[in-house]
């Protein structure tokens, strides 16, 4: 039996269009949700101030501090061996068995669950380098984390770049590393970008990893070798101790609104980036 | 060697000898024999896929990028073996450099693109930059074009300004040898026409190598013409003796449009 067009031309609009307003409803009910309930919550005070009597009352500055070092910790590390990997593999090597198992390794990274980084963490930055619970623990854990993120997406994004730009700098008398720095890198940077932000939003949402290795102390950090508490094991530590689920909510506000504005931020600042060339 | 002692008094600036390239198991250029003189616009013509590209390439050593490359011969600039193991591949591509067929601006300013070789040993003077901008953008006959907009991004350029932008770019680097591969194949007849324009003005100074799909151009601005079947050199000789009497059988069949 044959579907005549103009059916089978209803039916794919109808069915694609269901499952596009399925993912967005979905979106928008999980963000919707967290906002409408902690969104009450949130004040100048909830924002700055210490928690008191373990999170019931006061406020979650810091977590806050917890959420800003530790990714940024990460990041330090982890971009620029993340992208000197990148570059290495696919500007310095040929391809061959080994750069495959490299990658291979790097996609099987990838995918483990972030628990096992942080028990390895634990066992590895924790006990054996006597560097306890502290920020450098669990940003170095977060940076092996999303380390394979930052070399597949560079990666990418490097072999993204047309060969000709490679072919007319190297005609122009450019060794390969000054034709990586000022015709490669430059036009790779919006992928490498990308890459960078969803390893931002990864070590800004991530809880067992850091539970492990920052572990959770609600004082303020004054060094990097001090633990400390990020928003969002705060947030599992309120909801799972029952010890107060509208902090909880308010918490998890600013961890979404957080992220959003990241991503907002990296987003326009590309854009800024991309028109000054085209 | 010098099957011709053409025009008496020049000298030549490469001197290619029993040259074969290899990509791999293939063979694309087999026993190329050939003296490009100074100051001469030298076509290479051919059908497609005859070792034209393959051979300007070998010129300034832009098939080494290329993992399977392999090479048998002498190419000789001003005597010395640029194949020679302690022979610098980025110090000869400054000295002998490239337009493509295809114009590929950079993605940066207009300026950038042509002080993008110059800057890259050292940062001369701005005054200098800026001098050297505006005579080379002269001599590809684009400054007047550009001059106002030398800030804005060079993709905002046309086609045929994009190539005469890549052409400014080599002069930029005041190179002895210019390669060009096509540069004038995707354009319009009043671009191209600038682009020889320059080109011939350009003879005084530089030794041309032009490879071109376009049997008409390589006689308006060529001295001598090469020409180019499966790999080897069939013909050398004089625009209008390759034009008018070839030696060559094949030669002949190919000017007249008989294949190819």
């Amino acid at each position: 039996m044959r579907i005549p067009p103009r059916v089978a031309q209803t039916v794919a609009r109808v069915v694609l269009g269901a499952a596009t307003f399925f993912t967005v409803a979905v979106l928008i009910f999980i963000i919707g949700h967290v906002l409408v309930k902690g969104i009450p919550v949130l004040s100048f005070r909830f924002l700055f101030s210490n928690p008191e009597d373990m999170g019931r009352a006061g406020g979650i500055f810091p977590t806050l501090v917890g959420s800003v070092l530790l990714p940024a910790v990460a990041l330090v590390f982890a971009v620029p061996l993340g992208i000197g990997t990148a570059v290495f593999l696919t500007e310095y090597t040929r391809e061959s068995k080994i750069t495959a198992a490299i990658r291979f390794g790097a996609d099987c990274l990838a995918g483990i669950p972030s628990i096992i980084f942080g028990l390895f963490g634990f066992i590895f930055f924790v006990t054996v380098l006597r560097m306890g619970w502290c920020i450098l623990s669990g940003g170095l854990t977060l940076a092996m984390m999303v380390l394979p993120t930052i070399i597949r997406t560079t990666e990418e994004a490097i072999r993204a770049v047309p060969y000709a730009y490679r072919e007319v700098s190297f005609s122009l008398g450019a060794t390969r590393w000054r034709t990586v720095w000022r015709v490669v890198l430059p036009n790779a940077l919006p992928g490498i970008v990308t890459g960078i932000i969803l390893s931002l939003g990864r070590s800004i949402g991530e809880t067992a990893a850091v539970i492990f290795t920052a572990g959770s102390s609600l004082r303020m950090p004054s060094s990097l070798f001090d633990s400390v508490r990020t928003m969002s094991v705060h947030f599992y530590i309120l909801a799972r101790e029952g010890i107060s689920s509208e902090n909880a909510y308010g918490t998890a506000a600013v961890l979404v609104l957080a992220v959003l504005m990241v991503n907002g931020i990296s987003y326009w600042l590309m854009h800024q980036f991309m028109k000054r060339f085209s | 060697m010098s099957a011709e002692p053409a025009e008496g008094t020049k000298v030549p600036k490469i001197c290619i000898r029993n040259l074969k390239v290899f990509f791999g198991n293939v063979q694309s250029l087999n026993n190329i024999t050939l003296d490009i003189m100074r100051q001469e616009i030298l076509s290479i013509i051919g059908p497609a896929g005859s070792g034209k590209t393959t051979f300007l390439r070998t010129l300034n050593r832009l098939n080494d990028l290329s993992p399977s490359f392999r090479s048998e011969g002498q190419v000789l600039l001003d005597g010395e073996d640029i194949y020679h193991p302690s022979y610098d591949p980025v110090a000869l591509r400054k000295r002998v450099s490239m337009v493509f067929a295809l114009p590929v601006a950079l993605p940066m300013s207009i300026y950038d693109n042509v002080v993008y070789g110059p800057t890259l040993s050292g940062a001369p003077k701005k005054a200098k930059l800026d001098e050297l901008v505006e005579k080379s953008l002269k001599a590809a006959f684009l400054w007047d074009e550009v001059k106002d907009r030398l800030k804005t991004s060079a993709l905002r350029l046309s086609g045929g300004q994009q190539q005469r932008l890549c052409l400014a770019r080599v002069l930029a680097l005041e190179p002895e040898v210019i390669l060009l591969d096509e540069p004038c194949s995707g354009l319009d007849p009043i671009s191209t026409a600038k682009i020889e324009e320059a080109l011939v003005a350009l003879k005084q100074d530089y030794t041309i190598v032009l490879v071109t799909n376009n049997s008409k151009q390589a006689a308006r601005i060529s001295d001598r013409v090469a020409f180019f079947l499966m790999g080897e050199l069939v013909e050398c000789g004089s625009a209008i003796q390759i034009f008018t009497v070839p030696k060559d059988t094949r030669t002949a069949d190919f000017v007249t449009g008989r294949f190819g």
